[in-house]
């Protein structure tokens, strides 16, 4: 297949009507419909959702994990065909290997790229650093917090260098305050790396403080109800949530995401 | 109250719950509730579910459950309850099993069958480790193996004797065969289910990392298995050391289960009660050491 060029010309990532249908005994079901997204070069971008708008299975048809029922998903206007370290993928759960320390967590990326071994150990350095794990470097995931579980798993991650990371409710499993410093963290390595990122999340306010766009996703089917570009100054940092202008972008969201779901009651009595 | 109804082994109840115990009942509606109470937290005393208990309650335990068995056995045989022909007193036991190691037989017996389970054993975890972890990971040939291996997994091994013997005759081979038709369809079940335990989250991590279903198959799904796999042979390793002495019974000139057959034509049951606490205590010891290498090659699992 050749280059497809997309309504997005620049974006770095984006998906054309990209529809999910699951196989169950009473016949397909419509989870993702005819979803377009698409994320610029080194842009941050938030999809919020409630649960069930199929949020971590676009997740993994952008990954390239699964095949899409229809549509595509184009990286630099070519379509992604399957999964590789172009796109770096980060789970709620933090799926890291429990019989790898921390730096050979990081390291497995590399090993499969086949980087020399002093190649290897630098650039684990350089992202446990980056990371603030370097202490850690030699501890078992089990022996980590749940904040340092998911640090090891951003790293592991970014370690390859990839187009893309795709963020899959990163902080949903971590308590209030571990969330709100690997917020700071991800606005920190996103600015220092410039890395593309999509992420997907159900809290509004971590949606409009991390992203300079927003997609409201509406449940059952997943479908794009709203698009919201959060024109809030740079860098950003958690003392925005006490701005005025920080609380109504977050009350807007909030409406869309209500919106959304009443439609969806609306359609389903 | 709350002394009283404590146990003896329970930990002590603080002042705190008791005290609280003690409130005035407000009305009948909180009355009921306050019956559903426990009077002191679950994971504490003789019955606690799935917590660990001190050593205090544990070693008297420990040594109740090895000690207690022994005790009943040398109060029956010393007071004549049991004729010694059907129950030889420990002292008989322990002279029976002293000179059978005294005359060497007990190692050379010992040495066959641990040769027999070990070339057996061998064989089974050469063929059921890989081909469980092929059919845990591939669902394409678990599709193709299941059905089969689930249907001769349930026929008895030892019923395969008079088969064995028409087909390899008395010899070794007929034996090891028995051990090894006996276990290998347990363990490669057992392994597939390990393989199929890998979560799904740490493939699809590993594919985006750029691994290739092989990478996968090596780098993560073969190590995360390694300890699953360890434990099902330590399961089954116990079933192939129960057949043996099964296997033995085909004109075995040697081993535990030849000597207890032979002990049983001269009705020497000291010597079959010696002959079976050390197959006993064998394996046990088989049992430890796979825990052992399982603590030493996966601390992470542990």
């Amino acid at each position: 297949m050749g280059a497809v060029t997309g309504p997005e010309g620049e974006s770095k990532l984006c998906t054309l009507g990209l529809t999910k249908d699951f196989e169950t005994p009473s016949g397909p079901l419509r989870v993702l419909d005819r979803i377009d997204v698409s994320v610029g070069q080194g842009e941050l971008v938030c999809l919020v959702g409630s649960s069930g708008c199929g949020k971590s299975t676009l997740l993994a048809i952008a990954a390239g994990l699964q095949p899409a029922t229809s549509g595509v998903v184009l990286l630099d206007g070519q379509p992604v065909t399957g999964p590789g370290a172009h796109c770096g993928l980060v789970f709620q759960d933090f799926s890291l290997y429990p019989w790898r320390t921390v730096a050979e967590n990081v390291a497995f990326g590399l090993e499969i790229a086949g980087l020399d071994k002093a190649a290897s150990r630098r650039r684990v350095a350089e992202y446990l650093a980056v990371m603030g794990l370097t202490e850690f470097a030699d501890s078992l995931p089990r022996q980590l917090s749940g904040g340092m579980k998911q640090r090891t798993a951003i790293a592991r991650a970014l370690a390859t260098k990839p187009e893309v990371l795709l963020l899959d409710e990163p902080f949903g499993s971590l308590d209030a305050q571990t969330r709100a410093s690997m917020q700071e963290l991800i606005l920190d390595v996103w600015r220092t790396l410039g890395t593309t990122v999509l992420m997907v999340t159900h809290d509004v306010e971590e949606a409009v403080l991390l992203s300079s766009r927003v997609y409201v996703l509406s449940p059952r089917p997943g479908r794009v109800s709203a698009e919201l570009d959060v024109h809030l100054p740079d860098p950003r940092h958690r003392s925005l949530l006490r701005e005025p202008v920080f609380q109504s972008l977050c009350h807007e969201v909030d409406d869309l995401l209500g919106q959304a779901m009443q439609a969806e009651a609306a359609s389903a009595g | 109250m709350t002394s009283a109804r404590d146990g003896v082994l329970a930990e002590r109840a603080t002042p705190e719950v008791a005290s609280r115990d003690e409130e005035p009942v407000v009305d009948a509606g909180t009355r009921s509730l306050r019956r559903t109470r426990a009077i002191r937290p679950p994971g504490t005393g003789f019955f606690r579910l799935r917590e660990e208990i001190p050593d205090r309650l544990r070693r008297p335990l420990v040594l109740t459950s090895i000690a207690l068995p022994f005790l009943v056995w040398t109060l029956l045989s010393a007071t004549h309850a049991v004729k010694p022909l059907f129950l030889p007193s420990p002292a008989a036991v322990a002279r029976a099993g002293w000179d059978l190691a005294a005359s060497g037989q007990l190692w050379s017996d010992a040495a066959a069958t641990l040769t027999r389970v070990g070339i057996g054993f061998g064989l089974v975890v050469l063929v059921s480790v890989p081909l469980g972890l092929a059919v845990g990971t591939f669902p394409s040939l678990r599709a193709i193996f299941e059905p089969m291996i689930g249907f001769v997994r349930y026929m008895p091994a030892p019923a395969f004797i008079p088969l064995l013997i028409v087909w390899l005759g008395f010899g070794e081979s007929s034996k090891i065969t028995l051990l090894f038709i006996g276990t290998v369809f347990f363990n490669t079940v057992m392994s597939a289910d390990v393989a199929a335990r890998v979560p799904k989250a740490l493939i699809d991590a590993s594919y985006t990392l750029g691994a290739r279903r092989w990478a996968v198959v090596r780098k993560v799904i073969v190590p995360h298995s390694i300890p699953g796999l360890l434990d099902a042979m330590r399961v089954n390793i116990a079933a192939t050391w129960n057949l043996v002495v099964v296997a033995e019974l085909i004109a075995a000139q040697e081993g535990l289960g030849y000597r207890i057959t032979r002990a049983q034509r001269f009705l020497q049951t000291d010597q079959i009660f010696a002959v079976l606490l050390v197959i006993g205590l064998i394996g046990v010891a088989l049992d430890l050491s796979f825990r052992l290498l399982r603590n030493t090659v996966a601390p992470w699992a542990r």
